[in-house]
């Protein structure tokens, strides 16, 4: 009778052991996307009885210094909100053996799914959903444009344009700055492409000072050295601490700001209707018009004990309805191309905000192709951290411009060392 | 109430009479001596575990290289690591290192510790030996000279932040007062100024509360005594003073000369290292190198981890070698 008991109770024990898979999806936002996730996982659950996935809400801090650590010794989160895929690559989990439609992913999300596809991965593997494609641009206070009566360059204006157009409105009316770009190498890299800088050999190998990227470090500390460029954003920080001016912009202290796509959301809650601003579209150097494609996806690991049920997350997840609910409530540029195409009816936006996320959402094409491959490439994380903090010893005298383009290559050289 | 007394000390008797007759057992069996060991076990597991253990784990990470975590998947390379540190053709010009920030690091900690533990001391002296006086509200500024010791070091950077920033108080102050303003954050010089004086705000009611102790142990009769031989203050100060202050005085020296090397919170959240690596720190490049930039470099910040744990050692043997001499000697 016991012996009975004790069979039944494990069998009954298995049987809920297998069909209760939790999942726990570290998840990180910049507006509300995890919320938005876990209104739509609602709808998962439903149609997926077996599976819960638990929304675990982090700061960026966590998901860009704790996961990586939690990974590297084989735990952590079945899924999580990442952006740095080259860095992660080595831990995903490759779904498209659990997933029923992998040609209909590959059709919607093929330009993005190729950022995870790097080092040992699988070149036709399924890695990340992204869910929030960004592109780095630029932002202009229109208010004061019409108080300095300049006239606001327009989109394909080139950086030179820009810079004298900004001071003339900056002595105008009187602020403190008149430009100002994010302290990361992935903001600088777009205006050096943009003057020629190749980043890549033939090979794919990272070339990083060559001509057309000196040329745009030259303008670039000269800028800080005429006070066009906000000297507290570069020289405000050491080491490749990231800074941003999103802050100035916001409190009127500054004509032009370059950030990226991401801001939107926070300048049309934050500046409300304290000044009209736009995205004042592609800015062009003597080269190209580039800017940065990057974004925010989703991804599951492959130390999850659930793959299957992992690659139904990820499934749903790229679902075009799923994906245009969440991006109309989150208002992010889309990654399927399917709803690039379609659009997204954005809810409740303002006119600034509208006009702003389609001119991100057009800037996109003409974005180059070592855009694209810098955002791909794996080690790129050591071209972001090392170039502010070599370019701003030049802009603050520690090094000469050379010796700084010097140690850059240096720098990246040891990274990559260091990264084999 | 006594009934509750006594009912205490019975439960207490009852508890110490359950363990006494085990305890003789375990003294029989290991004799009075190694009983010692089982009573230190506790704490030495705890200080092996998180203290020997990592120092191991660090020369393992010292003398591996790559950004893997696990020791094992980490290539032996030796001291290549201390060697990459050490490859300069002048440790007084750090352009001409190879890893040119590390020794920027070691410099700007080299003069952040003299400056720092130096005017730190005297500061801390001089208002110790104020408020050792008889002097109004006393008590008042004793309390306003500790307050910034209870303050978290983020919380006193973001008050100095918000005072130095371009549109802080104090530029809006000297703006006020028709002077110039200054970018005090931005100017290498006046970063380092500006961690230097932080710095000292906010640890010296700690030293002045330790120096204060140490001016209150000494006998009010020598200084009686000095009074009736007619001794003017200034010498009682250089003569009776600071001999007898000069234990007290060492102990200060060494702790705030550690507390210097190891400094990093307040000054991160402060300049976050800037302008430039004006006034980035020992254990800021070691945080950058192994945790804020890509890949992770595990092997380099374990090694100067390391280089600055001798320095330290050294500094520590210093004061223990100084400490033993003044016993002899006194």
């Amino acid at each position: 009778m016991k012996r009975i008991l004790a069979t039944t109770a494990t069998l009954a024990l298995s049987a809920g052991m297998a069909h209760a898979q939790e999942l726990r999806f570290m998840c990180y936002q910049d507006g509300t996307e995890c919320q938005a996730w876990e209104a739509q996982f609602e709808t998962f659950h439903a149609e997926n009885p077996g599976i819960t996935v638990i929304v675990d809400e982090v700061p960026y801090a966590a998901i860009i210094e704790s996961l990586p650590i939690q990974l590297e010794v084989g735990e952590g989160p079945d899924l999580a909100r990442v952006t740095d895929y080259g860095g992660l690559a080595r831990y995903m989990l490759d779904v498209r053996p659990h997933v029923s439609d992998a040609d209909a992913i590959e059709a919607r999300y093929g330009q993005s799914l190729a950022w995870a596809r790097v080092g040992d991965n699988a070149p036709d593997g399924i890695y990340n959903i992204v869910d929030q494609l960004t592109a780095t641009g630029g932002f202009a206070n229109k208010t004061f444009f019409e108080q300095a009566g300049v006239d606001m360059p327009e989109p394909g204006a080139s950086w030179a344009d820009w810079a004298e157009a900004s001071r003339a409105v900056r002595d105008a009316v009187g602020v403190d700055f008149a430009m100002a770009i994010d302290r990361t190498g992935h903001r600088f890299a777009a205006p050096a492409m943009s003057f020629g800088a190749a980043l890549f050999d033939d090979n794919g190998d990272p070339i990083l000072v060559d001509d057309g990227f000196r040329a745009f470090a030259e303008q670039f500390v000269a800028w800080h050295e005429d006070g066009t460029m906000a000297r507290d954003v570069w020289a405000g920080a050491g080491g490749g601490t990231y800074q941003d001016a999103a802050g100035e912009f916001i409190n009127a202290n500054l004509v032009m700001y370059y950030s990226g796509s991401w801001q939107i959301g926070r300048f049309g809650r934050d500046i409300g209707d304290m000044f009209d601003w736009v995205a004042t579209g592609a800015i062009c150097g003597p080269e190209a018009c580039t800017g940065m494609p990057g974004g925010a996806g989703i991804v599951g690991f492959s130390h999850t004990q659930h793959p299957e049920a992992v690659g139904a997350v990820m499934e749903f997840i790229a679902r075009d309805d799923v994906q245009a609910a969440v991006l109309a409530q989150t208002r992010n540029i889309p990654a399927n191309a399917m709803l690039q195409e379609a659009g997204i009816a954005y809810e409740d936006v303002s006119e600034d905000v509208a006009a702003a996320l389609t001119a991100f959402a057009a800037s996109i094409p003409s974005f180059s192709d070592t855009a694209y491959a810098l955002q791909g490439y794996a080690n790129n994380r050591a071209i972001y951290t090392s170039i502010p903090a070599r370019i701003t010893q030049a802009i603050v005298g520690e090094l000469s411009l050379d010796e700084a383009l010097e140690r850059l290559d240096q720098d990246i050289a040891d990274a990559l060392a260091e990264a084999q | 109430m006594v009934q509750i007394r006594a009912a205490g000390v019975a439960l207490y008797e009852g508890a110490f009479n359950l363990l006494e007759r085990p305890m003789l057992a375990l003294q029989r069996v290991l004799g009075q001596h190694r009983l010692a060991w089982v009573f230190l076990l506790p704490n030495l597991l705890i200080f092996g575990l998180f203290t020997f253990v990592p120092i191991i784990l660090n020369f393992a990470f010292a003398t591996t290289s790559g950004d893997r975590i696990i020791i094992g998947d980490r290539p032996y390379v030796g001291a290549a690591n201390f060697a990459s540190l050490l490859d300069c053709e002048s440790y007084l010009n750090p352009n001409t290192c190879r890893r040119d920030l590390f020794w920027r690091a070691v410099h700007n900690t080299g003069w952040f510790v003299v400056l720092q533990v130096g005017f730190m001391v005297l500061f801390s002296l001089i208002t110790a030996l104020i408020l050792n006086r008889d002097i109004v509200l006393r008590g008042f500024f004793r309390a306003v000279f500790f307050y910034p010791v209870l303050l978290s070091p983020v919380v006193v950077a973001l008050i100095w932040k918000w005072i130095l920033q371009r549109n802080g108080v104090l530029n809006a102050g000297l703006d006020w007062a028709g002077f110039g303003t200054v970018n005090w954050l931005l100017e290498a010089n006046w970063a380092f100024f500006w961690i230097v004086f932080v710095s000292i705000w906010a640890n010296m009611g700690f030293y002045v509360l330790i120096l204060l102790a140490g001016l209150q142990s000494i006998p009010g009769d020598v200084y009686e005594a000095a009074e009736m031989d007619g001794t003017p203050r200034w010498r009682q100060l250089l003569r009776i003073t600071l001999p007898l202050l000069m234990p007290t005085m060492l102990v200060v020296l060494v702790l705030s000369l550690i507390r210097a090397v190891q400094a990093f919170d307040e000054i991160y959240v402060l300049t976050g290292g800037g302008p430039g690596s004006a006034t980035t720190l020992l254990i800021q490049y070691i945080y950058d190198v192994g945790f804020a930039t890509r890949p992770r470099v595990y092997g380099l910040a374990a090694a100067a981890s390391l280089m600055m744990a001798g320095v330290l050692f050294v500094l520590t043997m210093a004061q223990l070698a100084a400490t033993r001499k003044r016993g002899e000697d006194g």
